[in-house]
């Protein structure tokens, strides 16, 4: 089992040095996978930013400094085990193997970003704020009244538990015992509002109690700590214990979006200590106190991630423009005559 | 053919689509033990178990939230709201994803879900028991919305509906849950969506109406008799409508008075009137009128009858239409 580093006010495991590192029982293979994967989220959220400001995508929602929190939570799972993005994990479905160019064209509002969410076990990125929380306890109940030994795991905010949609969710969940992760990725800020002024709760993890459902607070910027948090969550969910509230805790050190600018808000210096203590750089500093990672390797592992995004927007820009049948093509599954009407409409008159 | 109340009718339909497909269930506010607060759902707990006629939290959004979910994991839903105006905290997950979620999919996955609801007034209930929120769920794209006025329609259209690869919402008249009666085929049977019913044939106008007010335009009719030749019809499905019937109607008498109990601004009459203004107007030798409630708050139930179309309002509309 993981032992906990010292001196931490909740779970964690890579301490600030050799000494207060805590014990980690996965492979060096996974802890290397996992090195991988977030550089490969790392990476897909900078470059994002500077294609923003290019204007290669439109409107994008930073999760920088959120890494540890997708791919612990990810690696985690079983690959069978579905997985509930906000916009907040846009990309996280990289670790399934959706391709960057697919997520990159969701960002550029073009209709080939999309995808089957039952070929890679992540659902549809949600927009509304927790309103997937009630699809994935939809899921985990349905896939356990099918006998199927599947785990759902949905992403949402700190904001988002002050939702109604959070609250049903989370206790559908927890009264037909589904077998569900709720990860909560509080970063203290919604937008402008502070956490403070979004639940009086001592700390979020405290609603658990309320749902009659174990809660676990853990450092979010500690790839490992979060891993095994959720590890332990869907172990519990696999053995019918039903859900778990995971609060993985970290610090919103980048803007909420490329439209959002938090200089008006923000405390600066929390920042700055956040962006020090970024989950990322902490993993790499706990992978060469191991022994596990030189410069070449994460040299070699950064510039593979890279050719994968930029592969990724090449890709996205390369995508033809989207026919006008497509406004209406899946609309519904049995659309009515009217659409074809509306479609010829739309050619003869717009020439679409 | 057996007799059943248009309440029975709905039963019958959710017993032998159950039968039919083990992947239907039926979740909803008390409708397990008591079989629903209108007894529709009665008897589904007993035989199909508590794991497939499901009491579930007292939460709609939750509850129809849930059932997106279900359909992901392979189920076909049939989510029971437990009153019209109890289903408003549901259309946040309807607007946000019911009606989306198969196009934000491209097509990969279909949300095969029903949400059904009793609705509409004359019930003599609390505030918040008699709405009729059919413009609501008809503006909302993705979806399709029926109302069926007859027993053997109730238990038609929930049997497409059921089967249908998309989300419909089935919106039934409470007031005529017990004070409808009328012949139900036995075991199967579909009614199938966007195909109106002519209630009655008539010559000299086409009063158009759903649910409820489909018996009030037919007494409307009645009274009439010797004075105009109305024909009534029972669109049954408004989304999607079926317009084909409706010009057909208009197109041979000229006329159309559209009767609707729900507000009367942006209500489903207005979507009738456009249409026929779009495609029909030629054929029209009056305008097209509207007897339906008011833009009001559904009165207290002492009143309800004044706010509800009366059989008075439609004639005299018909007579109105007539002299024109």
């Amino acid at each position: 089992m993981t032992e906990l580093a010292a001196g931490s006010p909740f779970p964690r495991v890579i301490g600030d040095d050799a000494s207060s590192d805590g014990a980690c029982r996965l492979p060096d293979s996974e802890l290397l996978a996992l090195h991988r994967a977030l550089v490969l989220l790392r990476t897909y959220d900078e470059r994002s930013v500077v294609y923003h400001r290019q204007g290669r995508i439109g409107t994008y929602a930073i999760y920088w400094g959120h890494e540890a929190i997708q791919a612990g939570a990810v690696h985690a799972l079983e690959d069978r085990d579905w997985i509930f993005p906000s916009y907040r994990e846009s990309a996280v479905g990289l670790l399934r193997g959706i391709p960057a160019s697919t997520v990159f064209s969701w960002w550029r509002g073009h209709p080939s970003g999309w995808w089957n969410p039952a070929d890679h076990g992540v659902a549809s990125i949600c927009v509304p704020i927790a309103t997937q929380v009630p699809h994935a306890a939809g899921f985990a109940w349905g896939s356990k009244l099918r006998g199927d030994d599947r785990v759902a795991l949905v992403f949402f905010g700190d904001g988002a538990t002050s939702e109604g949609a959070f609250h049903e969710g989370a206790n559908l969940a927890a009264v037909k015992k589904a077998p569900l992760v709720l990860l909560c990725s509080n970063n203290q800020w919604a937008i402008s509002t502070p956490i403070a002024e979004q639940s009086a709760a001592a700390s979020l993890v405290d609603k658990a109690v309320g749902y009659g459902m174990p809660g676990v607070r853990v450092d979010g910027t500690d790839v490992l700590a979060v891993h095994e948090a959720v590890r332990e969550a869907a172990a519990r969910a696999r053995a019918g214990e039903g859900p778990t509230f995971v609060e993985a805790v970290t610090y919103r050190a980048a803007p909420h979006a490329t439209a959002d600018d938090p200089s008006a808000y923000i405390d600066h210096d929390r920042v700055e200590q956040a962006r020090r203590a970024e989950c990322v750089g902490r993993f790499e500093g706990y992978l060469r106190r191991r022994g596990l990672l030189t410069d070449e390797l994460a040299e070699a592992v950064r510039a593979e991630a890279l050719e994968a995004v930029r592969a990724g927007i090449v890709a996205a820009e390369a995508e033809l423009p989207g026919d006008a049948s497509l406004i209406f093509d899946h609309a519904l599954a049995d659309g009515p005559q009217s659409f074809a009407h509306d479609l010829a409409e739309l050619r003869r008159v717009d020439g679409a | 053919m057996p007799e059943r109340l248009l309440v029975e009718a709905v039963n019958d339909a959710l017993h032998v689509e159950m039968e039919r497909d083990a992947n239907v269930l039926v979740l909803g506010e008390d409708v397990g033990r008591a079989g629903g607060v209108f007894r529709a759902t009665a008897g589904l707990r007993d035989r199909f178990g508590p794991d497939r006629c499901v009491d579930m939290p007292l939460a709609e959004a939750g509850l129809l939230g849930g059932a997106v979910g279900l359909c992901m994991a392979g189920w076909r839903p049939v989510c029971e709201m437990q009153y019209d105006a109890f289903s408003y905290p549901c259309l946040d997950q309807l607007i946000t994803h019911v009606g989306r979620y198969h196009w934000r999919t491209r097509g990969a996955m279909t949300f095969p879900l029903v949400v059904r609801m009793p609705y509409g007034g004359g019930v003599r209930a609390p505030e918040l028991h008699d709405d009729s929120p059919e413009t609501y769920y008809v503006h909302t794209p993705g979806v399709k919305v029926a109302i069926p006025s007859t027993a053997a329609d109730a238990k038609g259209l929930l049997a497409a509906a059921i089967r249908d690869p998309d989300p419909v919402v089935i919106l039934e008249p409470k007031l005529l849950y017990r004070t409808t009666r009328g012949e139900v085929p036995d075991g199967e049977h579909v009614v199938p969506l966007g195909a109106a019913r002519l209630a009655r044939e008539g010559d000299d106008v086409t009063l158009v109406a759903y649910g409820a007010m489909v018996a009030v335009a037919e007494r409307a009719a009645d009274a009439l008799a010797g004075e105009a030749s109305c024909e009534v019809l029972d669109l049954r499905t408004l989304k999607p409508l079926d317009e084909e019937a409706l010009l057909a109607s208009v197109r041979k008498t000229g006329r159309a008075v559209i009767v609707q109990e729900a507000p009367r601004t942006l209500g489903y009459a207005a979507e009738v009137a456009a249409v026929l203004a779009e495609k029909a107007i030629l054929d029209l030798q009056g305008p097209v009128l509207r007897v339906t409630g008011y833009d009001v708050p559904y009165p207290y139930w002492q009143l309800e009858d004044l706010y509800m179309p009366s059989v008075a309002r439609v004639t005299d509309a018909v007579r109105s239409l007539l002299a024109f």
